[in-house]
Parts: C-alpha cells; sequence; structure tokens
C-alpha cells in the first residue's frame, strides 16, 4: 500500500495534475461539488421537502444583497417559498445520483458488448457494431426523448413520477451506450494481438478470463476518460429530459426541473428562481468537461471520435 | 459501387422496419384507436363493433403489415388531438421547425466561419483568447439556459425583441401549409432570439472545428511553397489554405444539423414556436400515441435518408468507405 503511494507519488499522472492550475481548480470545485451533494440533507439551511419548512408568505424573496432580500435566505427564495440555496442543494445531489447511475449503466452496458464485439470478431462484432451505428445516426437527446415520452405514456404521468429517477437511469444509460462500447472495442482491438493475450490463450485459459481479467484491466484508461466526459453529458440529458418536464418533478427537483419552475417568473423579474440553478448546472458541467479534457491529453487513450 | 448502394439502401429498409416495428408494438399495445376516433361517449358494445370492423382483433403480424401499407403510401394514421390526419398534423408544424433550423445555420455559417478563421491566423491575440474561452464555456451551457438568458436581456429587460411565438407569417404558397416568417420584419425579429440560442449549442464546435483544420492546413508544404512563391498573405490564407479546410467543415456541419434537431425541441418548448417539436410535447402531455408514432416514423425516415445518400454520396468521393462498409 505504502509503496503504491510512493509510486503514485512520482507518477507523471499527479506531476502534470500539479503542473495544471485548470486542472486543479476545477478538481477542487468538482469535489466540493460531490460534498455538497452527499451532505445536502445536512448542510442544506432548511429541508425543501418538508412542508413545515415552506410558508408561501417568503415567496419569490429577491437574494439577500437586493432590496427585499433576507438574510435568513441567502439567495432568495422561489415561489413556493422555499429556500434557492437548499432546494439547488437537493437538485445537484439528484442530478448527480442520476448522471452516476446512467453513465454506469452506459458503462455496465458498453463493456460488455464493446469487449465482447472486439475480442469475439467476426459475426458478433459486425451485428453489434452495426446496431451501434445505427443508433448513432440519431442524436442521443432525441433517442432519450422519445424513450422518455414513451415511458411517460405508458406509465402515465403520476407513476413515472414516482419512479423518475429510476427511469431517468434507465434512458438515459440506454440511449448513449454506443460511445462506450466503441471506445472499448477500439482499446480492445489494439491490446488482443499482443503476446500477453496470446500467451494468455495458449495456457488454455478461458475467453471471459481472458477477456475480463487479461483485456479489460489494460483498457481501463480508456473506461475512466470516457466514464468523466460522459457524466457531463448525462447530468446535461437529465437537466433537458427535466426541463422538457420527462424527468423529476417540481416536489422532487433536479437542477433542470427547478430551472423549469423558475421560467416563467424571470417575465415579473424574478430571475434567480432559474438563473441560480442554471449557474450551478453550468459550472458542474464545465468543471467535468475541463477535467476530461485534462484527462484525456494525459492519459492519451485511444478513444473513438465520434 | 453498384453492390455498396443497395446494400446501403438494404440497410436503410431494414432499419427502417425495425423503427416502424418498434413503433406499432407499443401503438398497438398502449393505443385505443376507437377512442381516438370517436371519444369517450360510445356505448361499449358499439365500440366491440368497431374495434372489430377496423381489424384490431386480428393477428399482431397481419395489422402490422396492414400499418406498413398504409404508412407506404403516406396514411400515418389519425391524431385525435388535431383530429386530421397525422402526416398533415406534422406537415403544418414542419415549415416552422426547418425555418428555425435555417435561421440558425445561416447564424452559424456567418459567425463561426470568419472567427475560426481568425483564431487560427492569430492564435494568440486577445480577440481569439477570448473566443476559445467563451466557446469552453457555450459547450456547457444547455440550450434552454441560454434562450432564458436571452429572453431575460432582450425581451423582459431590454424589451427590444419579442420573447414568444413566430410573430407575423406570410402564406408562401397560398395554401396553408407554409407560413414563413421571413419574409416579415416581425417574423424575422421572432426568429432571432430561439435562432440565437439554437446556434449556441454548434457555434463552439464549429470555432474549433475550423480554426484546427486551418491550422492543420497553413502547416502544410504547399502552403509554404505558396508563401515561397511570394503570393500576398490574403491570397494563401483565403484561396490556399481557407478553401482546403472546408470540405471537412462541412461534412461535419451535415451531421450536426441532424443533432441540432433534437435541440429545437428544447427551443420550441422555451419560446412556444408552434414547430414540430412543440407539438410533439403536446400530443406528450395528451397522450396521443397514434401522432407519437407518426412522428417517430417521419423523424427516423428522414434521419434514415439523409444518412443514407450521405453515405452514397461518400462512397463515389472517397472509395475507401465502400471497403470499410463491407466488412
Amino acid at each position: 500500500m505504502k509503496k503504491k503511494l510512493q509510486k503514485f507519488k512520482e507518477s507523471y499522472f499527479l506531476y502534470s495534475f500539479k503542473r495544471d492550475k485548470v486542472a486543479m481548480t476545477s478538481f477542487i470545485v468538482l469535489v466540493l461539488f460531490l460534498i455538497i451533494a452527499l451532505t445536502a440533507p445536512w448542510i442544506s439551511p432548511m429541508d425543501p421537502y418538508d412542508d413545515h419548512n415552506i410558508d408561501i408568505m417568503n415567496s419569490e424573496i429577491p437574494p439577500m444583497w437586493m432590496d427585499g432580500g433576507s438574510s435568513e435566505f441567502i439567495l432568495g427564495t422561489d415561489n413556493m417559498g422555499r429556500d434557492m440555496l437548499s432546494t439547488m442543494f437537493y437538485g445537484l445531489r439528484t442530478s448527480i445520483i442520476i448522471g452516476l447511475g446512467a453513465v454506469s449503466l452506459q458503462a455496465v452496458l458498453g463493456v460488455v458488448l464493446g469487449l465482447t464485439a472486439g475480442y469475439m470478431g467476426a459475426k458478433t462484432d459486425a451485428i453489434l457494431m452495426r446496431i451501434a451505428d445505427i443508433q448513432f445516426s440519431f442524436p442521443y437527446l432525441m433517442v432519450a426523448i422519445f424513450i422518455g415520452a414513451m415511458f411517460q405514456v405508458v406509465f402515465g404521468v403520476g407513476l413515472y413520477e414516482q419512479l423518475a429517477v429510476p427511469l431517468l437511469v434507465i434512458i438515459i444509460g440506454v440511449s448513449n451506450w454506443p460511445m462506450f462500447a466503441r471506445t472499448i472495442r477500439a482499446s480492445v482491438m489494439g491490446e488482443k494481438h499482443k503476446e500477453y493475450v496470446e500467451a494468455a490463450r495458449v495456457i488454455g485459459l478461458p475467453r471471459l478470463t481472458i477477456m475480463f481479467r487479461h483485456v479489460l484491466p489494460n483498457s481501463l484508461t480508456s473506461v475512466m476518460v470516457i466514464f468523466t466526459i460522459q457524466v457531463g453529458s448525462a447530468v446535461q440529458s437529465e437537466a433537458a429530459l427535466s426541463f422538457l418536464g420527462l424527468g423529476m418533478p417540481v416536489t422532487r427537483p433536479s437542477l433542470g426541473s427547478l430551472i423549469r419552475a423558475g421560467q416563467e417568473y424571470i417575465f415579473s423579474g424574478s430571475w434567480w428562481i432559474t438563473i441560480f440553478p442554471g449557474l450551478l448546472l453550468v459550472i458542474f458541467v464545465l468543471v467535468i468537461s475541463l477535467l476530461g479534457d485534462w484527462l484525456r491529453d494525459v492519459l492519451n487513450p485511444k478513444l473513438y471520435k465520434g | 459501387m453498384f453492390a455498396f448502394i443497395i446494400r446501403r439502401i438494404l440497410q436503410a429498409v431494414v432499419v427502417m422496419l425495425v423503427i416502424s416495428l418498434m413503433g406499432f408494438a407499443i401503438k398497438n399495445n398502449i393505443g385505443d384507436p376507437v377512442r381516438d376516433l370517436v371519444g369517450e361517449r360510445v356505448t361499449p358494445a358499439e365500440r366491440a363493433k368497431m374495434a372489430d370492423d377496423m381489424g384490431l382483433n386480428d393477428p399482431f403480424l397481419i395489422q402490422y403489415l396492414r400499418f406498413i401499407g398504409h404508412a407506404v403510401k403516406g396514411d400515418l394514421g389519425r391524431s385525435f388531438l388535431y383530429n386530421k390526419p397525422n402526416l398533415e398534423v406534422i406537415s403544418q408544424h414542419a415549415p416552422a421547425t426547418i425555418e428555425l433550423l435555417m435561421g440558425t445555420a445561416l447564424i452559424i455559417v456567418l459567425i463561426s466561419l470568419p472567427l475560426g478563421v481568425q483564431s487560427a491566423l492569430q492564435p494568440k491575440s486577445k480577440l481569439a483568447r477570448f473566443t476559445m474561452s467563451f466557446s469552453t464555456l457555450g459547450i456547457s451551457m444547455p440550450v434552454f439556459l441560454t434562450a432564458i438568458l436571452l429572453i431575460y436581456v432582450f425581451a423582459v429587460h431590454l424589451q427590444i425583441l419579442p420573447s414568444f411565438g413566430r410573430g407575423e407569417t406570410v402564406d408562401l404558397f397560398g395554401n396553408g401549409y407554409w407560413n414563413t416568417g421571413f419574409l416579415t420584419r416581425d417574423g424575422l425579429e421572432h426568429l432571432i432570439l430561439p435562432c440565437l440560442s439554437l446556434s449556441s449549442i454548434m457555434l463552439p464546435l464549429f470555432i474549433r472545428l475550423i480554426r484546427s483544420e486551418m491550422m492543420e492546413v497553413l502547416e502544410t508544404e504547399y502552403i509554404k511553397y505558396a508563401w515561397a512563391k511570394g503570393l500576398s498573405p490574403a491570397r494563401v490564407w483565403m484561396v490556399h489554405a481557407f478553401k482546403n479546410t472546408l470540405l471537412p467543415v462541412v461534412t461535419v456541419f451535415g451531421v450536426q444539423m441532424g443533432i441540432t434537431f433534437a435541440f429545437t425541441i428544447l427551443t420550441e418548448l422555451v419560446f412556444q414556436w408552434q414547430g414540430m417539436g412543440f407539438m410533439f410535447l403536446e400530443a406528450v402531455q395528451r397522450a396521443d400515441i397514434s401522432l407519437l408514432i407518426a412522428y417517430l416514423v417521419v423523424v427516423a425516415s428522414v434521419f434514415v435518408l439523409v444518412n443514407t445518400v450521405v453515405d452514397i454520396v461518400y462512397g463515389f468521393i472517397n472509395p475507401t468507405v465502400r471497403i470499410v462498409g463491407t466488412r
């Protein structure tokens, strides 16, 4: 363990991280966001889901530093009288949970299918990659919106809202798996003719063992890079779906549904209800994409370029 | 080449069959065509008779084949929400979306070309740096947030541009199908904000693409040769370098406009733009399955058609594609 730590300290990875101010700032902000998401129930000024805390008299109070603002609500309140800061913390939490869940699903689908396609080759490869190609030819947001719409029609709005979190994970997971599969396949294609795979095959290890124990660990760099990038896009897709009314309900908001809820109030000048959650979303996605770019440059894996 | 074209067309047909099968399966399981047709006020016995007359009790495969047969003839069923044939509803909403996309394409071309070229020629200038950092920010900005911000600034705060609807439109062919906003001042003003927000997603990508392609071209031997000949900078940049960056850019442009189509749904919602996306969301809310499936079939066929044509054209330009396509 100690040795590993030592090795990590001397690695090029850490060295280039320390030299890159953008990457460091992004990382710090990301960690901060993750902490907020994890501890939202404890650090929020109030629990926005609890009806006892909500007083309609407090609705549309502007942020603290503006006229009419109160120090009780630092970033103001929304139309229902909920503290903006708290709803944003909870919203970030929901968005991150869905984002991570969806990308994990994509990763599982992508790793299994990509690995199979890359290692088996021939017919299996041709069929799987054709399917990926075909799904790729439609914009994934379009696919996600359509699956979401179908689910909502099938389940009805009430049930859909109850099951929103797992459904969104499935929708976003299924709509964007080809990216993962193609990346994994590309790196497996590069690995599978190397000597160590030949050797493993010669001693007669079963295919599954070779695939998961030998080839997969050597393709993990690309998984890591693509995972980071995909979390950003999954959070964005979730926001888009929620904004369309195909995602989280306003009673259990994600960042997207907060923006949706606040949208009409900008006409009466209450810009903070929609702009603050929007800003949080933009910063989160920005930080992830900056980190993703940096990871890609440092690790330099063979990525599928879409 | 002939074999390649045939294979590509066959593949397109198979894709369309699969999509229509999925669409039909959904419609068959959750839709109720009798309700779509007569509403709720008819007795169960009459409904059962109607269902029988319409062939709703036939085996799945026969119903599917009938659906395909109708679809090929251009009949995709009726929408109970609009009480009109689905295809008519969709084609009445299509022009609004197409105009949105046209305006967006225009803005992208007008802004990304000069900015991209400029930041390739003077990568260290202030403007170029500003463009690059702005485009990083732009990628992370969801389109609906851009739209809301634009509305807040230009419609609520400055009150110089309208924030919703299409404004005054002119009936282009006199038959009520294509109402264009391009011909009136009011219509053009209504186009500005939606097109700007829609173009904000693709602008960063294009500026970066043009910049990197142009920088790559500027490093090549023939550009060095052109300099050595003593040509003027304007000629080297515009005629020798710029022309050769255009081909990849045009290719990507086609693909990205398809992706932009998905974002029109979000933009149309914010601006209450009466296009296909708005119609789609309305159909979702009112659970008009028949219209939803028709929309799926229409959108999918447009995508499949465009992709197939692009692939075939590519096969002519670049013969290696044909070999890759064979596998």
